[in-house]
């Protein structure tokens, strides 16, 4: 309320206790980055629940196809892959709860993490990174970051207005510690190192 | 209720992985036993955290479950720090990112609401919970939303936003698994990362039994869970809203972030056409730079994972949908101005600090009867109320292991320390402490009478009945044994073995 605006400001203004306090400089901590990327990143991944296809150099979509192994409706979201489903500019948010797999590209990934990024340029409707039972990822390889620091200097922050970083399959351990994939989101996530053409 | 149970579930390879909040080995309890419940609440009278304590302890298998529980993941946090060489400066960068955002509080505040508002998001200012609540019906009630998902977020239990909406008639639906079982139960969350840890997985069973119909003998986790699934999926997809919290506001993009790990925010945010985020004023920093200093410490520090499966970031609608976000002040500015408690802002609530803390472990968050529990709560609660919450600071061994671990660097013990003092100071001590703190500042203000009390207190210590030490009236005592007592003081070792010869020495 505008009221509560100008009092709660007023108030924090009043009670500057503490003095200005400088801004610290944040480096980036990648000097001791290793040069091979991709086999720390997929460290990272399966360490988070997450798998790595194989790639196959003659037929570049079998490993995705051998992926798939329950029927249900595939939704992909890449050229690359020819699903059941596509996202039209008709589609709505709850559309994609029959998915069984979706099929999308990453924007990026991290290393030190095995986290994905996502946006809504690669997602199409935000729901496909999350109400489908499994997801397929294309990554290409020449596009993962170090750590987090390198991370957040990428464009995508300041381009989209949801991004999001998932890092393995959906996870929850409330019950006694017990870890179960699939709490609310997606069951299993899969990566396929695939360049982008 | 039958849940599907699906491969993944039975995966052998996930039993051998331990991120977001696993266990790192096997936990199981294995008996069934009454869950003992929180603090009695008797309305503005000091809470009893002591008694409540007491009965968490009688019951031998949840504390013994839970005691494990924590430490295994304070034991998952230590593991993850020693795999970053930085760890130490990450967490001086993170107090220093912190301190200086509240020390320009009201600059950054007004830098998110501009760079928010071009985004399109629609910022409200709340000057407390009740506020909060009235200004989220209202948004509700113009759009006719009568069912609105929700992801767990430590500032509506501050609020008591479920009940207010309850009594409107909006049904509000946890997402987080563990959030789902305490509103089921109709109890608070217990701690802040992982608010069902007090419960036995036969306590959920129940739970679930009674509420969404799955069957009262099966208590394995993995059907729990599933069936939970199961039950709150229909929920998501016809929710009109979605409602989360915010871990980080970052004001120079004008981006609020949200860490789960079930992706439970995601669905809450990205499934209905209306997003209300509640979040408390302190959680602001400036840039994306400082962001990743704390991506790197949130989960680390919970946890022991290196990060949550899900860190999203919303900075504006989506096409066709709304976006709200209310900055809730609820004391937060009032305590800016407490010269020894301010730094209590710093804290990002990853739970840490309970996990450590051998009080928590063996009494249970709903204990301390308040929002927060745990070390953080010892030092966050008085400054809602200081009468009700006056005790709590007493909960606490001393043994400063929540100052060590607080990826923030908030010094705990040192402000709990100082509460005692406020609180003696403004007369809010109990009767009990006030006859016991007379006596030993008589005894501790005469270097004579103290001397003369030492071989007394010693021999008293050995000989006394046990009773007389393990009474009602010594809180200490529980669950706890004294070491033994040497056989003469410092004084006497010292007069006879080294006075001669330092003396020897001088001369």
């Amino acid at each position: 309320m505008s009221g509560s605006r100008e009092a709660i400001l007023d108030t924090i203004r009043k009670n500057h206790v503490q003095g200005e306090r400088a801004r610290p400089n944040v480096p980036l901590f990648d000097q001791a980055a290793p040069a091979d990327l991709n086999a720390l990143f997929q460290k990272s991944l399966e360490r988070m629940g997450g798998k790595m296809l194989t790639p196959d150099a003659v037929d570049p979509m079998a490993p995705v196809r051998q992926a798939i192994v329950k029927s249900g409706p595939v939704l992909s979201c890449v050229p690359a892959f020819e699903g059941d489903m596509k996202i039209t500019p008709q589609t709505k948010p709850t559309d994609i709860a029959p998915v069984e797999y979706a099929v999308l590209r990453a924007a990026f990934g991290v290393a030190e993490t095995g986290s994905l990024c996502f946006t809504e340029k690669q997602l199409l409707v935000n729901t496909t990174g999350f109400l489908p039972q499994h997801l397929i990822i294309l990554l290409d390889p020449s596009q993962i970051v170090y750590n987090l620091h390198n991370a957040y200097q990428r464009p995508e922050w300041t381009q989209a207005h949801y991004a999001v970083f998932q890092s393995g399959p959906s996870a929850t351990a409330d019950i006694e510690g017990v870890l179960v994939h699939g709490a609310q989101g997606v069951r299993s996530l899969s990566v396929l190192f695939h360049p982008a053409s | 209720m039958t849940a599907e149970l699906h491969e993944e579930l039975t995966d052998p390879h996930a039993d051998q992985l331990d991120h977001g909040a696993a266990s790192s080995r096997p936990l199981k309890s294995r008996i069934s036993e009454p869950q003992p419940r929180g603090a009695k609440i008797h309305g503005n009278r000091p809470v009893d955290q002591s008694e409540a304590a007491n009965r968490f302890m009688a019951a031998t298998e949840h504390e013994a479950m839970h005691d494990a529980r924590l430490w295994d993941l304070r034991q998952k946090r230590d593991k993850e720090m020693h795999g970053i060489e930085e760890w130490e400066e990450l967490r001086n960068l993170a107090s220093g990112i912190k301190e200086h955002t509240l020390s320009k509080l009201d600059y950054y505040l007004e830098l998110f609401e501009k760079n928010a508002t071009a985004n399109g998001i629609k910022v409200h200012w709340a000057k407390d919970g009740a506020e909060n609540n009235a200004i989220v019906l209202e948004i509700l009630r113009s759009r006719g939303v009568e069912r609105l998902i929700k992801s767990k977020s430590m500032l509506t239990e501050e609020c008591g936003f479920r009940e207010f909406m309850a009594e409107n008639n909006v049904e509000v639906i946890e997402t987080d698994l563990g959030e789902r079982i305490q509103q089921l139960d109709d109890e608070a969350p217990s701690h802040v990362v992982v608010p069902a840890v007090h419960k036995l997985r036969t306590d959920v069973a129940s739970v679930f039994a009674k509420t969404i119909g799955s069957d009262p003998d099966n208590a394995d986790a993995h059907y729990l869970t599933e069936c939970q699934r199961e039950a709150t999926r229909p929920l998501i997809l016809s929710a009109q809203a979605g409602m989360t919290g915010g871990n980080f506001v970052v004001a120079e993009t004008g981006t609020f972030v949200v860490c789960t790990n079930e992706g439970n925010a995601d669905l809450s945010a990205n499934t209905p056409p209306l997003h209300i985020a509640s979040i408390g004023i302190e959680k602001l920093i400036p840039g994306l730079d400082d962001l990743a200093v704390f991506i790197r410490l949130l989960s680390r520090s919970a946890l022991g994972s290196p990060i949550t499966q899900y860190t999203s970031h919303f900075r504006g609608p989506r096409k066709g949908s709304e976006m709200h976000v209310v900055l809730v002040d609820n004391g937060r500015s009032a305590r800016l101005g407490m010269e020894k408690f301010w730094p209590g802002l710093k804290c990002i609530r990853c739970g840490a600090c309970m996990n450590t803390c051998p009080v928590f472990r063996r009494s249970g968050g709903l204990s301390y009867g308040a929002t927060y529990a745990g070390p953080i709560g010892l030092i966050i609660d008085p400054t809602f109320n200081v009468h009700k919450y006056r005790n709590l600071p007493y909960s606490s061994t001393m043994n400063g292991s929540c100052t060590n671990v607080c990826p923030v660097k908030i010094n705990i013990h040192e402000q709990i320390a100082d509460w005692r003092r406020t609180l003696a100071g403004e007369g809010e001590i109990s009767p009990v402490k006030k006859v016991m703190m007379k006596a030993a500042g008589e005894v501790l203000a005469s270097p004579v009478v103290y001397r003369a009390s030492l071989p007394l207190g010693r021999s008293a210590l050995r000989h006394l009945p046990h009773f007389m030490l393990y009474n009602k009236l010594n809180t200490w005592g529980r669950k706890r044994d004294i070491p033994e007592t040497p056989k003469q003081t410092f004084n006497e070792w010292y007069r006879k073995n080294r006075k001669q010869q330092d003396e020897g020495k001088k001369s």
